[in-house]
């Protein structure tokens, strides 16, 4: 059924009896063209960008648990385009031109807003290298406003300017970033796929995979074995166990990420902000709370929870950024595992297993790279070749030395 | 994960003292092939589950420790002396 004004009328007038399941629930066929490994963002926009962009839907994503329960659903919900390197920035913009059209593309609404990000600087040194950034993000054709202390004092007058220690001088503002509704992005992905005929697996867990003379046969999963032409793992922070089960050894470790939400308040803050001198961001949703969030906790996880100590460090770092959340209660907490690779940049590209496919590495920045991230996936499966912006994703750039360091800090803790 | 950490030299600390350095790796040889330093810097088994990796005392003795945690439930098991661990591991 194809959402529009005129679904909702005619549902309405009828009782919304004739609304059906987004997605069907299949039993596991025994083949499949590709099979996706990970029902989350990525995952399924892979799935969704196969079978509409490649014309391949034969396809089952396979899921432990229910489609947005991981990472997907425990985000900050921010999308940019701010990088400065040139392997990076043109697939971020790829991503933020997919994200301007998703909405109409898989007819669902994911309530994208485009509402600004901008990152403050608080010294001379921080102003020029956001300069730069700048200048690199226009070069790309990427739109990029350098603001001085005025400018963002104008749009966020209670920012602590004066703070002893970091005062804030300006900030790099990109008027297209902004945030969207992350689940509504799982859903939409999902629809899409099943739409057009990919087989959504979900509560199913890959617990194998079966390889025979170099090449993968099939996963196990705790619904049965399911053969597979081409294996695609898209698993974020459980990478390294999927990984393993093929034998191959990741330049990655899991660490947990937190993210905090609070009550709900009286529109106060219109865009993305991010603290220049902390890790620190936050937005605040259409209902009114504050979502933010701040640095991984720096120690590896697979918990999706993290620590006290680091929930009063974020809090700390947005005081010192809005003295008014002082004030603030926070509703809920949560964590989620993520694949922290060993410069901070993905990987997108082919194993040493000639059918086996590698989606992985986001570090904390995956969710605004859904759509270029499944496009590109798609993409380098159905044609063996990676997308030209997603080309300096290699997983054998360490070995080779090509280390893609847009911030200079991968899973380490003490470089972040 | 645990509140307090039983270092083997002041007893039971809170966490809060203590800072997380990272996998316990045993260094190669600086002779020992690009290969097996590539392995040795990049490369992780990423367990879930029990994993050891280097801990400071920082607000405390100031020794490195080596820490046994489980990564999926934050327990820890074990608290060992850096220098014993490493005494131990190049035997």
């Amino acid at each position: 059924m194809r959402y529009s004004a005129l679904s909702i009328l005619k549902n309405g007038l009828f009782g919304n009896k004739g609304w059906k399941p987004a997605w069907r629930t299949p039993a596991p066929k025994p083949h499949y063209d590709v099979v996706i490994v990970g029902g989350g963002g990525h995952g399924l926009a892979t799935a969704y960008y196969l079978a509409k962009e490649f014309g391949i839907t034969n396809v089952a994503v396979v899921e432990k648990g229910y489609v947005g329960s991981g990472n997907v659903g425990r985000n900050t919900t921010i999308i940019r385009s701010n990088y400065l390197l040139q392997g990076n920035n043109p697939f971020y913009e790829l991503s933020m031109k997919l994200w301007e059209g998703l909405e109409q593309d898989f007819n669902f609404n994911a309530m994208v807003s485009q509402r600004g990000v901008l990152n403050l600087y608080h010294s001379d040194a921080q102003r020029d290298a956001y300069t730069r950034r700048g200048n690199a993000m226009r070069l790309h054709g990427v739109d990029a406003d350098l603001l001085d202390r005025e400018a963002v004092r104008a749009i966020l007058p209670f920012l602590d300017f004066d703070n002893a220690r970091f005062p804030i001088q300006g900030g790099l503002l990109q008027k297209r970033g902004g945030t969207v509704r992350h689940d509504a992005v799982a859903w939409g992905y999902a629809r899409g796929a099943d739409l057009r005929g990919v087989d959504i697996l979900q509560n199913c867990e890959v617990t194998g995979i079966r390889q025979s003379q170099g090449r993968v046969l099939g996963v196990e999963t705790t619904r049965g074995f399911i053969g597979c032409n081409k294996l695609a793992l898209a698993a974020a922070g459980n990478s390294s166990r999927v990984a393993e089960m093929a034998g191959l050894k990741l330049p990655m470790e899991s660490h947990v990420l937190q993210a905090f939400v609070s009550e709900g308040l009286k529109p106060f803050i219109d865009g993305v902000v991010t603290f220049g001198a902390g890790h620190f961001y936050v937005s605040q949703s259409d209902k009114g709370g504050l979502v933010f969030g701040g640095d991984i906790d720096g120690y590896n996880s697979y918990a999706q929870r993290g620590n006290l100590a680091t929930v009063e460090h974020v809090a700390e770092a947005g005081k010192a950024m809005i003295p008014a959340l002082s004030r603030i209660r926070v509703l809920r907490s949560w964590g989620g595992v993520m694949d922290m690779s060993m410069d901070g940049s993905p990987i997108i590209d082919r194993t040493p297993i000639d059918n086996l496919y590698l989606n992985a590495g986001w570090c904390y920045g995956g969710f605004k790279a859904t759509p270029a991230s499944g496009f590109c996936f798609a993409h380098l499966i159905a044609r063996d070749l990676p997308q030209t912006t997603a080309s300096a994703f290699r997983l054998d750039r360490f070995e080779r030395g090509y280390l893609l360091d847009e911030k200079g800090q991968g899973a380490q803790p003490n470089l972040h | 994960m645990a509140s307090l950490i039983a270092c083997p030299h002041c007893g039971r600390r809170p966490k809060e003292e203590f800072t997380v350095k990272g996998a316990a790796l045993a260094r190669p040889e600086p002779q020992a092939g690009a290969d097996a330093w590539f392995d040795h810097v990049y490369l992780r088994d990423n367990p879930r589950g029990p994993y050891q990796e280097f801990w400071h005392h920082t607000s405390g003795c100031r020794r490195w420790l080596v820490v046994t945690r489980d990564t999926a439930t934050h327990e820890v098991e074990e608290a060992r002396d850096a220098a014993l661990w490493n005494r131990e591991t190049a035997r």
